[in-house]
């Protein structure tokens, strides 16, 4: 059920965007293909420290260029895909896998474009290159899995290995077809940093294939995926084919990989895959709204560092890219509500105020009943000195907490102490009760000295709910052997 | 490929394999240490995320001066393995992810800034990613009378220094290496080392930038100690063999980068490249031929212990049909043994042969028989697997038809002692549960 609901938004906005993307091919068409208005050389004049007017600004961000909005619809679904099959990979603790595979992609490039030169096909067949990038992807991911079943390496250093070995190969490649003087090699480099600018209408459609692929099948095995990522023994034991469920991951993977090679480069795509996913961890700690929260931050982030680079021209929109993306992730890291520092931080200070003000009222409570007065309508005053007395805190603290335990209502306040209220009365019998019954629950139960148990109930009184308190009168209630 | 090699230039192509050979000892040295405290994708963040560094660097001073590059790459590795720990432990993200998030981070912002600074300073953005080893004899400087390449000073320096590095905290590297709690309670600053080492991985990968470029670091740091760790199990030889293997691969990148495409009829190509491959081919080398832990010792080793236990199962087999025979008809049919083990013919006569050519087994016309040694072999392990029967059934809760299996797969690996210690337990029996008589034992004559 997830994962159909899953598909229909994801495919929907996939299938918005390749419809953005075919009209804009079309419009493209219409004005005739040479019409490249923003070439890196022309109204930048190869300087990229001049700042870009307001005008070039406007032009980029309202998408006015269609060149321009070819390479942000591309980049877009393919952050949208990266980022979905991403919160997978990065679940599954697979983030860096991702990284060697990227690598061990340069040789298959090079090998492809030899192969193309040689057999006449023409040299700028990008299908033929996607191919064999995505031939020694899959080796090298192989290669990666052997190693790692079959000698002591550890995974970094199968990792290490395989994507240092296999660039090394990639530039060894390269440096053969650089003696071409066909002048394409130039053109190869882009798939190391990456140039979304030399994208086309057609690249935008296989990126739009690619994605749409990549999010059908995330789709489809949604439940078998997210089995997988949590507990694949449990999947094992039930049934699954853990390695094939695996296979098919890394797979998806390749094809993101692949398709992602010309717009951000082989180095940063992985950053694409870990870091929308890494980001999203932050905000849900569902599987299905963090995994489309994913795709979201990944396409928003590929959409703006696009515009970005669509104005600064002459740097590298890879690069542009991850860093829009790595800002977006800071962002959730602090202010993530699932796990995010500062939400984690101030659910904390609350939790701590409220357990720093039940020690307070449990505390006047025991100083009113070892001095009788409890039974008094009147409020008595309790003096600072002697909450003071009660428990290893400072005077500024306890001032503090009184203040709000005031606003609470549980107590009133004035210079030389405090005076418990009837709410605060009633809220601290009941924290003393739960304070109590635990101290018994150890003592009858746990065989733990009656000397040691007031620390304990200490901690556990302010988390203890109703069911909980229940239980224990049941349980308290009930004549035990070994009670002494 | 002979012709190639005739361009072969002492000067300069000795230079090279020079540089390279300073280059990889230095890093191999270190990733020892990474590859034993398994941070080897540590060595790739750091060696990414140092571009920042060295674009900063050239932005301030404008130059290429070695000291603000050092100094700027000292930071920014300190800082990635800084970044990386605060995002896995605060924000609580897997090491992997944390790590990828930080250095492709920093690599894209140094990517920006060098294209930046490429505006001002003379330095070329390929040079710094994939090296540019073919020119660094060119740029030489004189010391104490000799004239050396600049980068082979700077290497050099790095190289004694990381030797200083590990010769100094030897002791406490391999303990925090293998045993980080150890360490700990010993005293030793496990979070000083960490930083230490982290910080020389960054100066010893700008040192090798001009040498084989930013992304090969990894090669040359990961691949000779991941190849030597499959050698060898001491940490003081396994350093050794990693330099020598680093040194090596420089030696046999060279070569072949400029030998090997001339066979198809390119010229030369990038030594850094070949390095890595020459480093990867050394390494599946050792993944192989390892000798404890290689692929195919240890396939040999599987092979001849899976051989073993089928061949003594069928011995037994002998023993317990002769067991069961009548009057004077010990010997066997070979094929009877097909049915009765469910063996396929071809396997039952590789092991027969086993047998035969062991002398364990003898063919009398046609048929097999067991000679006095193979008896006594085979009447051991019916001992032993009739005394774990009786042990199992008496001390574990499996059901007298389950023993048999268990039992089966346990009497390969009883030796005299613990065949005896079984008997103590079991009261040395004569009788197994399925009322079978136990063998006495018997002293083997080899």
């Amino acid at each position: 059920m997830t994962g159909a609901r899953f598909s229909a938004v994801a495919i929907a906005a996939v299938v918005l965007l390749v419809l953005g993307a075919l009209w804009t091919s079309g419009s493209l068409h219409a004005h005739g293909p040479e019409i490249r208005p923003e070439s890196a050389d022309g109204t930048l004049s190869g300087s990229a420290a001049e700042w870009p007017s307001r005008e070039q600004w406007v032009r980029a961000l309202s998408l006015r260029d269609h060149n321009t909005r070819v390479v942000v619809l591309g980049v877009t679904m393919l952050g949208l895909a990266s980022g979905v099959i991403g919160s997978f990979t990065l679940l599954r603790k697979r983030a860096l896998m991702g990284d060697a595979l990227s690598h061990a992609t340069l040789p298959g490039i090079g090998l492809a474009f030899l192969v193309a030169t040689a057999t006449g096909i023409t040299t700028k067949s990008l299908l033929l290159l996607l191919v064999g990038a995505a031939a020694t992807g899959v080796v090298g991911v192989a290669v990666l899995l052997f190693l790692r079943r079959y000698t002591r390496l550890k995974e970094d250093a199968c990792l290490g290995v395989v994507l240092s070995v296999f660039f090394g190969a990639g530039i060894a490649v390269l440096g053969v077809i650089q003696q071409l003087g066909t002048g394409s090699a130039a053109g190869l480099e882009t798939f190391i940093y990456g140039k979304a600018a030399s994208m086309v209408p057609g690249d935008v459609v296989l990126i739009g294939i690619g994605g749409i692929l990549v999010i059908l099948v995330c789709g489809l095995l949604f439940k078998e995926f997210m089995l997988l990522c949590f507990d694949p023994a449990y999947s094992a034991v039930q049934g699954w084919p853990v390695l094939g469920l695996d296979i098919v991951m890394m797979a998806l993977v390749v094809v993101v990989t692949v398709i992602g090679l010309q717009a951000v480069g082989l180095v940063l795509i992985i950053a694409m895959l870990i870091i929308p996913a890494a980001a999203a961890r932050f905000w849900f700690d569902r599987m299905l709204p963090m995994t489309l929260l994913a795709g979201g931050l990944g396409a928003a982030s590929a959409m703006v560092g696009a515009g970005i680079s669509a104005v600064f021209a002459k740097l590298p929109s890879g690069a542009i890219i991850v860093i829009v993306t790595a800002v977006v992730f800071a962002f959730s890291m602090f202010f993530g509500p699932a796990r995010g520092l500062l939400p984690r931080y101030v659910r904390r200070r609350i939790l701590q105020r409220r357990i720093g003000r039940q020690h307070l009222l449990r505390a006047a409570y025991e100083l009113l009943e070892s001095k009788g007065g409890l039974e008094e309508h009147t409020p008595r005053w309790i003096a600072f000195d002697e909450l003071l007395t009660k428990r290893s805190w400072s005077l500024r603290r306890v001032r503090k907490l009184a203040r709000g335990a005031q606003r609470a209502g549980q107590v009133e306040l004035n210079d030389g102490g405090i005076a418990l209220t009837d709410l605060g009365r009633a809220d601290a019998a009941r924290i003393v009760r739960n304070h109590r019954m635990w101290e018994m629950y150890l003592i009858t139960y746990a065989d733990i000295a009656p000397s040691h148990v007031d620390r304990d109930a200490d901690m556990i009184e302010h988390v203890l709910d109703a069911d909980m308190i229940a239980e224990l009168e049941g349980l308290l209630s009930r004549p035990v052997a070994s009670c002494r | 490929m002979i012709e190639s090699l005739q361009s072969w230039d002492w000067y300069l192509d000795g230079w090279i394999v020079g540089v390279g050979i300073l280059c990889a000892t230095a890093c191999a040295l270190l990733g020892n240490f990474l590859v034993l405290r398994k941070m080897s994708m540590m060595g790739d963040a750091i060696s990414h995320a140092v571009l920042p560094g060295l674009a900063v660097a050239f932005l301030l001073t404008e130059s290429r001066t070695s000291v603000p590059m050092f100094l700027g790459a000292a930071i920014v590795g300190v800082l990635t393995a800084l970044f990386t720990e605060w995002i896995r432990g605060f924000g609580k993200v897997d090491e992997g992810a944390s790590m990828g998030v930080v250095f492709t981070t920093l690599f894209a912002i140094g990517l920006v800034l060098i294209v930046r600074a490429a505006d001002y300073v003379d330095l070329d953005p390929g040079c710094v990613l994939y090296g540019a080893m073919e020119f660094t004899p060119l740029d030489t400087v004189e010391v104490a009378g000799f004239v050396v390449p600049r980068v082979a000073v700077t290497l050099g320096v790095v190289l004694l220094v990381n030797i200083a590095f590990v010769a100094i905290f030897y002791k406490e590297l391999k303990i925090s290496s293998f045993d980080p709690e150890l360490a700990t309670t010993m005293g030793i600053n496990a979070g000083l080392m960490h930083y230490l080492l982290m910080t020389l991985v960054a100066v010893t990968a700008v040192a090798s930038f001009e040498a084989v470029g930013n992304i090969l670091v990894v090669a040359v740091l990961i691949v000779p100690p991941a190849a030597a760790y499959m050698l060898t199990d001491r940490l003081s030889i396994m350093i050794a063999l990693s330099l020598v293997i680093a040194a090596v691969s420089a030696l046999l990148g060279h070569v072949s980068a400029i030998a090997g495409p001339a066979l198809f009829g390119y010229g030369s190509v990038g030594t850094a490249g070949m390095i890595a491959v020459a480093a990867g081919f050394l390494f599946v080398l050792a993944v192989l031929l390892g000798p404890r832990h290689g692929v195919i010792s240890k396939l040999v080793h599987h092979v001849s212990l899976s051989m073993r236990i089928a061949a003594e199962d069928v011995l037994a087999m002998l023993y317990r049909i002769e067991e069961l025979a009548v009057g004077e008809q010990r010997s066997v049919v070979p094929a009877h043994l097909d049915a009765a083990m469910q063996l396929a013919t071809p396997r039952r006569r590789l092991l027969v042969g086993h047998l035969v050519h062991r002398g364990l087994v003898d063919r009398e016309g046609g048929r097999l028989i067991l000679t006095d040694r193979g008896r006594d072999r085979a009447r051991n392990l019916v001992r032993s697997h009739r005394l774990w029967e009786t042990y199992l059934l008496r001390y574990t809760r499996l059901r007298p038809d389950h023993v048999h299996f268990s039992a089966e797969r346990l009497e390969h690996s009883t030796d005299h002692e613990l065949q005896a210690a079984l008997n103590a337990h079991t009261d040395s029996p004569h009788i197994d549960p399925h009322g079978r008589p136990i063998p006495p034992r018997i002293s083997e004559r080899d």
